[in-house]
């Protein structure tokens, strides 16, 4: 029998999937360092929701259960989930986005390898449409509150949706620069003089800019251990800065600079973990770019014209409607193939 | 333009971009842990004589020889025991003296694990040689040296086994200006030609001047890759006396060793998918199969033995010179024992290699290595997962195909796509297997899907030809009836009773029926075709009849068609009209049937594709019509375990 190749050195899809949660880790310090420990909370939440709604559905779809469940992947949707919600959100949040991440997105489309969306973004999609005003309603950083909450605070409220007698919740709350810019450009008001409050920092938001730096070094880590090419983060990165800048050029009074771009919001972790997801993504090096390059246009369209305040989510999304036709007309030169 | 910014970016990244002097890397490929050091440490050691001799007829690619001994005959060294029958085969030879005590079925080392036929000799111990002619190459008529080759049982000693004659015959079309020389032995374990260019460097490089005086080639380029240093030493001190001749050290990148690939390392030519490295100028010879054309040529001796790399779980890893023949268990005895532990026994390398069916099994022309395997060497894979289209397989791909998509494909049955996608111009190497974080065994997916669309191809080919026969038919019958209808008009015009004449005429409809079921196996178009042909016919018949409307005299017969359309043939004054139309009718068909030829052919074509091995043979074409028997006969087999394989991976 013909069974070659007898040797093989490829990591474990768990290796893989471990290493991309090892290098959320630092964001994950950041976000409790800016944040509070509330973070851990709705990490372990939806943790624990994505394991078992992914226990559950296998074992209804008769699939065995240790394998799939060791690869962690459920995990990464989890983790990515959590870090996009609001750090306050309440724990049923948690479980209804994780739930839908996995039951919806993911298993009932086959689970891992056959889901084409991004499973977390479908999670956290479902909850900006079904719960916008929680969804944007972010807790000031620790450094601006009026405030501070304590970890057993942040615990209490997850849970019970109560403060410590005393806070109220708009003390414990601001806007989100993306949010917040919106509004007021709204309102008429000029980048410059809104750009002065606060809420914004040296490059995006302030405090906030720390987590995505941390980001982006764990997307780094990941491109130096060859989990993720290089193609999308570049091409996510890039095309984002670019149509910020020809927008900002033109008006900068209306326009954020691209930096702000870059550093606020979701840009990195989408561009380091959300579109590198390999399932719902494009397979070919070209394709890796334009499908990047897209969800970084949408994601600005959004921010600046839509409903929301940020774009990434529905980017993506819209964007994996668009794989299987990015990689049919992509496809690489065949060797011995003339260049057509 | 954008591809090249993104391949420079790539190397960017992956600090690849220093690139070697005068060495074209191709894209992807793996480094497998080379596990060389093994069996390099002994010198190649001649293996005694057996008690028992089996030689399988089918040791090469294509016809299987005829035999010319019969059981009890005693026969001499060298002397040839099966001769080339058909342009693409190649002889067998005694390798010892001894006696023919079995012409039989037995099981040889093939994946299939079917017997086949063989020749047993007993040897006598006396090793006797029949008396040897040597040849004065260099004031030898070419075309007679490649005429003797035939009679030399050499072939392709890299593992693909394509007979040697075939390669250097000059086909007309090309002219050979480089002679390329594969030593890069990319497959771990391998390493019998390293050994072989370690000890008999100069040797070969008197076969390489034989080889190149044969192609009329002008330049010689051996290709080894940097893992060999001692043998790369070897071979350019050798190579200092030849003109024109350069060693190029190419670095250790599995599967350089591959024809195209190591053509585009050396040359940076790509060889066109559809073109044999021959249309290109550009010839391949393993080192080992040159120094076989060396020792025919000047010591008269036929293909007889080969080095034999005997290594992995086994006391003592060596390389050996072994007789063809020589039951395996020699060779493993030789080499000090099957360590405790060893399941069973590879042959060729571990990425394209596979497993031997028994122990009991002769070493043969294509055995370049046998692995000893323990399930440490080789664990067996974990089950496979869902592909997570990571594009790692598409990264290692070192034909730049989308293995990801490939599988998509096979996996569901989606043969048209899967060849749409360049299948056949998957060369089997087993990257994208060997770099799968799902352990997907996606080789053997391609396997199967080019078996099935090999067998569709087969199936349609006798579809077309049965059609084609059928159209040839139809084409005679219309043929004689015109030729009927036009005597039959002579004779009313002369007068003559036509009563006996339409009894004729109606034994051709009856004819028609009895060869029904044949156009009932042609497909689908091929009816429309005789359908639209039918209705031509009718309307041309038609028209002509309308042009005679008024003439007096009219027949009735039937136009026979796959339609059973039937119409009023011409009268006797339109006739000379009818004919015209009806050799344009005829023209018709032969444009019809000149389409399904090429059809075929290119089915051929791509056919072709499916043969194309890694190992040192460049183009298979005819190699391909043998290997499709072969596919045939084990296409149940594959199937079933293809079929089995997917289920595993469905959980």
């Amino acid at each position: 029998m013909n069974r070659s190749p007898y040797i093989t050195n490829a990591p474990a899809v768990s290796s893989i999937m471990l290493k991309v949660l090892l290098a959320l880790v630092p964001g994950i310090f950041a976000y409790a360092w800016i944040y509070g420990g509330g973070i851990l909370v709705t990490i372990s939440l939806a943790t624990t929701t994505a394991l078992a709604a992914e226990a559950a559905l296998l074992k209804i779809r008769q699939r065995p259960i240790r394998p799939y469940l060791s690869d962690l992947s459920a995990v990464v949707t989890a983790w990515i989930l959590a870090l996009a919600l609001p750090p306050l959100a309440p724990w049923w949040l948690v479980v209804v986005g994780t739930f839908f991440a996995i039951v919806i997105a993911k298993q009932l489309y086959g689970g891992l390898g056959y889901n084409p969306f991004n499973p977390a973004m479908v999670g956290y999609a479902v909850l900006l449409i079904s719960f916008p005003l929680i969804m944007t309603k972010w807790p000031a950083p620790l450094i601006l509150a009026q405030t501070k909450l304590s970890f057993m605070d942040q615990l209490h409220f997850i849970f019970s949706n109560t403060l410590p007698a005393g806070i109220k919740i708009d003390a414990v709350t601001s806007a989100t620069p993306l949010d917040y810019l919106k509004t007021q450009l709204m309102l008429k008001h000029e980048i410059t003089a809104i750009m002065q409050a606060p809420i914004f920092g040296i490059f995006g938001a302030k405090g906030g800019e720390f987590v995505t730096a941390a980001y982006l070094l764990g997307g780094l880590y990941l491109i130096q251990q060859r989990i993720i090419s290089w193609h999308l983060p570049t091409a996510f990165l890039g095309a984002l800065a670019a149509i910020s800048l020809a927008f900002y050029a033109v008006n900068p009074a209306h326009f954020a600079d691209p930096l702000f771009h870059l550093m606020s919001g979701a840009s990195m972790l989408c561009a380091f973990f959300i579109i590198t997801d390999p399932v719902s993504g494009p397979t070919t090096p070209r394709g890796k770019l334009y499908f990047a390059a897209g969800a970084a246009v949408l994601t600005y369209l959004i921010r600046t014209y839509g409903g929301y305040p940020d774009g990434v989510a529905f980017a993506v999304l819209l964007m994996n409607m668009c794989v299987p036709l990015i990689d049919a007309h992509t496809q690489p030169r065949v060797f011995g193939h003339p260049k057509d | 333009m954008m591809n090249s910014i993104i391949q420079f970016a790539s190397k960017l990244v992956r600090g690849q971009t220093g690139e070697t002097a005068d060495i074209y890397k191709f894209h992807g490929g793996v480094h497998p842990d080379g596990h060389k050091q093994e069996s390099t440490t002994r010198p190649i050691t001649k293996l005694s004589i057996p008690e028992k001799l089996v030689l399988p007829l089918r040791q090469h690619v294509g016809h299987i020889p005829k035999v010319k001994v019969q059981v009890g005959d005693r026969v001499l060294k060298g002397q040839m025991l099966a001769e080339a029958e058909g342009t693409v085969s190649a002889a067998i030879h005694a390798p010892t003296s001894g006696t023919i005590t079995a012409i039989s079925e037995q099981v040889i080392p093939h994946p299939s694990g079917l017997p086949d036929m063989c020749v047993t000799l007993t040897p006598d111990g006396k090793d006797e040689w029949i008396p040897l002619q040597t040849t004065d190459w260099r004031n030898t008529d070419k075309n007679t040296l490649i005429a003797s080759l035939r009679s030399s049982g050499i072939v392709g000693m890299g593992g693909a086994t394509f007979p040697t004659q075939i390669k250097v015959r000059a086909d007309g079309k090309s002219h050979i200006h480089t002679l390329v020389i594969n030593a890069a032995e990319c497959e771990p374990y391998i390493t019998c030609d390293d050994m072989l260019i370690r000890e008999r460097a100069d040797e070969i490089v008197k076969g390489m001047e034989i080889v190149k005086f044969l192609l009329g080639a002008e330049h010689c380029i051996v290709g080894i890759e940097d893992n060999k240093p001692e043998a790369t030493i070897a071979m350019t001190a050798a190579c200092k006396a030849l003109t024109n001749t350069t060693v190029k050290v190419v670095p250790t990148l599995y599967p350089s060793g591959d024809a195209r690939r190591l053509i585009h390392l050396v040359l940076g030519i790509e060889i066109p998918h559809d073109r044999r490295s021959t249309d290109v100028g550009v010839q391949v010879f393993n080192i080992a199969t040159v120094l076989a054309i060396y020792r025919y040529f000047t010591f008269g001796e036929p293909a007889t033995s080969r080095i034999v790399t005997m290594t992995g779980s086994v006391n003592s890893p060596q390389n050996f010179e072994v007789l063809f023949g020589t039951p395996l268990q020699t060779l493993i005895d030789a080499a000090g024992g099957a360590k405790s532990g060893t399941t069973h026994f590879i042959m060729g390398g571990p990425m394209m290699g596979f497993d031997l069916p028994t122990i009991n099994v002769p070493v043969t022309k294509a055995a370049n290595c046998i692995i000893a395997a323990t399930p440490d060497l080789f664990a067996p894979p974990p089950p496979a997962m869902p592909c997570i289209r990571c594009a790692r397989c598409a990264d290692a791909c070192p034909v730049n195909l989308q293995p990801q998509e490939l599988y998509w494909f096979s996996k569901s049955d989606n043969f048209e796509k899967a060849y749409d996608y360049k299948l056949f111009d998957c060369i089997e190497c087993g990257c994208c297997s060997y770099v799968c974080p799902s352990n997907i065994p996606l080789v053997q997916y391609y396997r199967y899907a080019k078996s099935e669309i090999i067998a569709a191809d087969k199936a349609k080919e006798a579809a077309d030809l049965a059609r084609e026969r059928n159209e040839f038919r139809l084409a005679r019958i219309e043929r004689e009836k015109l030729e009927r209808a036009q005597k039959h008009a002579e004779r009313a015009a002369s007068g003559k009773a036509e009563a006996t004449k339409a009894g004729e005429a109606k034994t051709a409809p009856a004819k028609t029926e009895t060869d029904k079921p044949a156009a009932a196996a042609t497909t689908d178009d091929a009816k429309k075709a005789a359908i639209a042909a039918a209705i031509e016919r009718a309307k041309a018949l038609k028209a002509a009849a309308a042009q005679a409307d008024d003439t007096p005299e009219k027949t009735e017969t039937e136009t026979t068609s796959t339609a059973h359309t039937s119409s009023e043939t011409a009268p006797a004054e339109a006739d000379q009209d009818a004919q015209a139309k009806a050799e344009q009718a005829k023209k018709d068909k032969q444009a019809l049937i000149a389409a399904a030829i090429e059809r075929a052919k290119a089915q051929k074509l791509a056919a072709a594709q499916a043969g194309i091995s890694p190992k040192n043979v460049e183009d298979a074409s005819p190699a391909v019509q043998a290997e499709i028997n072969e596919i045939d006969a084990i296409r149940e087999k594959a199937l079933q375990t293809g079929k089995a394989k997917a289920s595993d991976s469905e959980d």
